[in-house]
């Protein structure tokens, strides 16, 4: 197994910005003028755009992604998170969207502290429902307005969020543990 | 004296013994062909080719433990499957395998009864093993047993009135409920009734697969159902007769087929006599030639088909099947009135 | 209060149909659906937090595992995000020997959900027929690199092996048995009476409802989106081949099964074309000997046989191991549409639409 390699961790997303000869796409450009101080930063890597966004706007900016016929990303590939611990706000939830019939993609950025609740989007897309449960349920992000907010993938009375970084890899040590009452009260279940 | 007690003794010893392994082997005979048609080869250890495999399937279920469910009708519990098997067997009494042979001199008819209402006992037998179902399912006191043995027996309840109207348009044709008699009006017709009455061979086929809920009418004891079926609570020999019934059951439908509408133990074409020669096979062979092939697509379509939903299979029996069989029973009258 | 005219049905993580271990809990009213609430996480093993320990190279095999049907699928997918962040450039050979493999994996896998979904049905037969076929590929597989199932089989730059001789003399033949077998499924299901009656109507879902609920793969064509991404975002060779994209038109679980069906047969195309133009060369790109892209992240999508296979990779650029890891698993998106799906319908059409979907729990629960 490899071990990593001990460097600091690091302060947060690379991010860099667009190279100066590219300029960014037209539907861009008009959130920044519809939505003037929602775009915090643009940034480009190896051909994908990233806005990052304020989490107040982002539903706003979602619906006009969905609708705008120069964007029409009508189809949101993927909801997920990054946690970047050095960072005050450390959460990076990082929402990838497509669109079907202009076939262009691009990635919308929201942070977030610990504690701090995000707007969902599952009224813009429906499919966004599952993809935050799993975002809240490994790294206990709130989304408010969530029709359904609770865990998906662990059990429903785990305690903790597995994904962020400062929990361990080997889990809450339940496989050291020899006496099965012992591993039971740690899972909070009903014993007599 | 002899006559009047041995003879019929020993003809009734000797039919049930032969069911009995019939419907024992016939496990052995569905597992092999859904096996060839699926290219595979079955059951290969129990003896050469697995022909003892049903013998060690039955040593298996004998020594099985005897559960019981906890608040289940002990008596009906156990009385549901005998109440399922025997109606089969003993349908077996009116069915011609031939008419007459001699045997050391003596003439010995090749059925246990000819009572001139065989039909009628025929239809009746059957019509008492669906009561096996329904206390099957009542005796298991379990919600999902019960619910599925409604239904099962729902289902075959349908698809009995398909059966009989269907019958009563034969009985026309025939002028006879005996099934013997049956046979001799097709002799005397010249030929088998699958030629004269197809729409009432279909029905008879199609309602016979439903009758013993085998695929594609299968839905009630499937797997993939979320209820197990009626026998869910079964197990050791009271679920293996479950098991045979069905098979049994599935005898009966095709030697009451053969009888009806492929003539019984007569020769094909008996009218043409330049294939008189083909009278030197025995008449009973060619009716169990003629029954196995019957139960040989019993179980292809078994390996072929998917399965239907209940309420597909219900609308089938009903909106189908029995105006067909009315259809064909008005169209049968006119026509032996009008001709 | 209670409404007592109400049911509610376990459909366990047992169960002969779930396709692995997936818990569905109904509510009926009577015989109909009204509600299905799906439970996952039976099969999770924090396959996204491993990886953030794991070399760049060790990955390949984890996520072998994670759609374990269509594993070299995975391996295609991780390993062309990887190339991207580090803009490697994969040589000619390599890109056509790894589209062969992406589509005979694709036929592998609508194999499997062909037999599976026949059996829900009740067509047992189709079961033996098509695991026929799946095993004849599994053996195309163990000549080229040795497993059946996990297969390891791409490195990030291009391949490890390069194909076995007469290797390509095998995949050939294997393509024209399967042009004739998958004849053989169409004489046995397409027009079958009782198939139509179980699939037609069932599970009807529009192409606006499917596109907004994250469906994609088989299941979002079956409703008339033209979506793609071997033709709409072309990788490794696709853009060099010429296929059609078979679509369904009414959106139900029969429009499913017969935009599936097709795909056997434009798979095979594929390969045809891409063993005729199979270029010399090297199989494995200019490679730095220890792995570290650049700080950045990216995502990147292929067309898994399930539907959109997503990896979303974050390098914090001096660190041998992924900082963030991430599958987008079509499996999972498509699953949230059955609740939608189920609706109103019958409980025995509840294993049909679990079949209509094709899921695999691996890649559900990672």
């Amino acid at each position: 197994m490899a071990e990593p390699t001990r460097i600091a961790p690091p302060a947060g997303p690379p991010d860099p910005p667009p190279p100066a000869d590219l300029p960014p796409p037209d539907f861009i450009r008009a959130i920044e003028d519809r939505f003037p101080g929602a775009v915090q930063k643009l940034s480009y890597w190896v051909g994908d755009w990233t806005i990052v966004l304020d989490a107040g706007r982002l539903v706003d900016v979602a619906t006009y992604l969905r609708d705008a016929p120069g964007a029409l990303f009508t189809f949101c590939s993927d909801v997920t998170a990054s946690d970047w611990p050095p960072r005050p706000k450390r959460f990076d939830v990082v929402y990838s969207l497509y669109s079907i019939p202009l076939r262009h993609r691009v990635r919308l950025k929201v942070q977030a502290g610990d504690g701090d609740a995000v707007p969902t989007v599952t009224r813009v897309w429906p499919s966004a429902n599952w993809l935050e449960r799993e975002v809240f349920d490994l790294f206990g992000i709130v989304f408010a307005g969530h029709p359904d907010l609770r865990r998906i993938l662990m059990p429903d009375d785990w305690q903790g969020h597995p994904q962020r970084k400062d929990y361990p890899l080997e889990g809450p040590g339940e496989l050291l543990i020899e006496d099965p009452v012992e591993w039971l009260k740690l899972r909070q279940a009903d014993i007599e | 004296m002899l006559e009047t007690y041995l003879v019929p003794l020993l003809k009734i010893v000797v039919l049930l013994n032969a069911v009995l392994v019939a419907v024992t082997y016939m496990v052995l005979l569905e597992r092999k062909v859904i096996a060839w048609v699926q290219v595979r080869l079955g059951p290969m250890r129990v003896g050469p080719h697995g022909v003892l495999q049903p013998i060690a399937d039955a040593i298996k279920l004998l020594l099985k433990e005897d559960i019981t469910p906890a608040r289940a009708d002990r008596w009906v519990f156990t009385l549901a499957p005998i109440v399922s098997m025997v109606p089969a067997l003993i349908a077996f009494a009116v069915i011609p395998f031939d008419s007459a042979i001699t045997l050391f001199g003596y003439p010995i008819t090749m059925y246990v009864a000819d009572i001139n209402v065989g039909l009628l006992y025929i239809v009746a037998t059957t019509s008492i093993s669906v009561y096996g179902i329904i206390l099957a399912g009542y005796a298991s006191n379990s919600k999902f047993p019960l619910l599925a043995g409604l239904r099962a027996s729902a289902q075959l309840i349908s698809y009995e009135v398909a059966i009989t109207m269907m019958l009563v348009s034969l009985v026309v044709m025939a002028g006879t409920l005996s099934m013997v008699g049956i046979v001799r009006a097709q002799l005397e017709a010249g030929m088998w009734y699958v030629f004269v009455q197809p729409v009432a061979f279909v029905i008879l086929f199609i309602g016979g697969l439903a009758e013993t809920n085998r695929a594609p009418f299968d839905l009630p004891e499937a797997e993939q159902e979320l209820t197990g079926g009626f026998h869910t609570e079964y197990s050791g020999m009271r679920f293996a007769l479950f098991f045979l019934a069905e098979y049994a059951n599935m005898i009966v439908v095709s030697a009451v087929a053969t009888t009806l509408f492929l003539g019984g133990w007569l020769r094909p074409f008996p009218n043409v006599g330049a294939l008189a020669f083909l009278d030197l096979v025995p008449g009973w062979i060619w009716f169990l030639g003629k029954t196995f092939v019957f139960l040989y697509v019993f179980i292809w379509i078994r390996a072929t088909l998917p399965r239907y939903r209940y309420d597909q299979l219900m609308r089938l029996g009903w909106k189908v099947l029995i105006p067909l069989a009315i259809a064909n029973l008005v169209v049968t009258g006119l026509l032996k009135v009008l001709l | 209060m209670f409404d007592t005219n109400e049911l509610v049905i376990n459909m366990g993580p047992q169960h002969p149909s779930t396709h692995g271990v997936l818990r569905v809990v109904l509510r009926l009213d009577g015989e109909r659906v009204i509600d299905a609430n799906v439970v996952i996480g039976y099969l999770h093993r924090g396959i996204e937090k491993l990886c953030e320990y794991r070399d760049w190279g060790q990955i390949v095999l984890i996520t072998d595992r994670m759609d374990y049907i269509a594993a070299a699928s995975n391996n295609l997918g991780y390993c062309e995000t990887v190339e991207k962040l580090m803009s490697l450039e994969v040589p000619p050979r390599a890109r056509y020997i790894r589209t062969i493999l992406a589509e005979l994996q694709r036929i592998a896998s609508h194999c499997l959900w062909l037999g599976t979904h026949a059996m829900d049905i009740g067509a047992m037969t189709v079961f033996l027929y098509a695991f026929r076929e799946r095993e004849l590929i599994l053996d195309l597989f163990e000549d080229y690199c040795g497993a059946r199932l996990t297969y390891n089989a791409m490195r990030i730059g291009g391949l490890p092996l390069d194909i076995p001789p007469r290797w390509d003399a095998k995949v050939r033949a294997f393509c024209d048995i399967l042009d004739e077998k998958v004849n053989e499924y169409e004489e046995l299901l397409t027009h079958n009476r009782i198939w139509l009656e179980r699939t037609r109507r069932v599970g009807v879902i529009s192409g606006e409802e499917a596109v907004a609920i994250g469906l994609s793969g088989p299941a979002l064509r079956g409703s008339g989106v033209a979506r793609d991404i071997r033709k709409d975002e072309p990788y490794a060779a696709y853009a060099d081949f010429e296929f059609d994209v078979p679509l369904g038109s009414d959106g139900d679980t029969y429009d499913r099964y017969l935009v599936r069906l097709e795909e056997f047969r434009q798979s095979t195309r594929i390969i045809r074309q891409a063993l005729d133009g199979l270029p010399e060369g090297p199989i494995i790109g200019k490679v730095p000997r220890l792995i570290k892209p650049p700080a950045g992240e990216t995502y990147h999508a292929i067309e898994s046989p399930k539907g959109e296979l997503g990896y979303f990779i974050v390098s914090d650029g001096k660190s041998n191991v992924p900082y963030r890891f991430r599958v987008r698993p079509p499996s999972f998106c498509n699953l949230q549409a059955l609740p939608r799906l189920v609706k109103g319908h019958l409980v025995a059409d509840v294993v049909a639409l679990i079949g209509s979907i094709d899921i695999v729990l691996g890649e559900v629960d990672r």
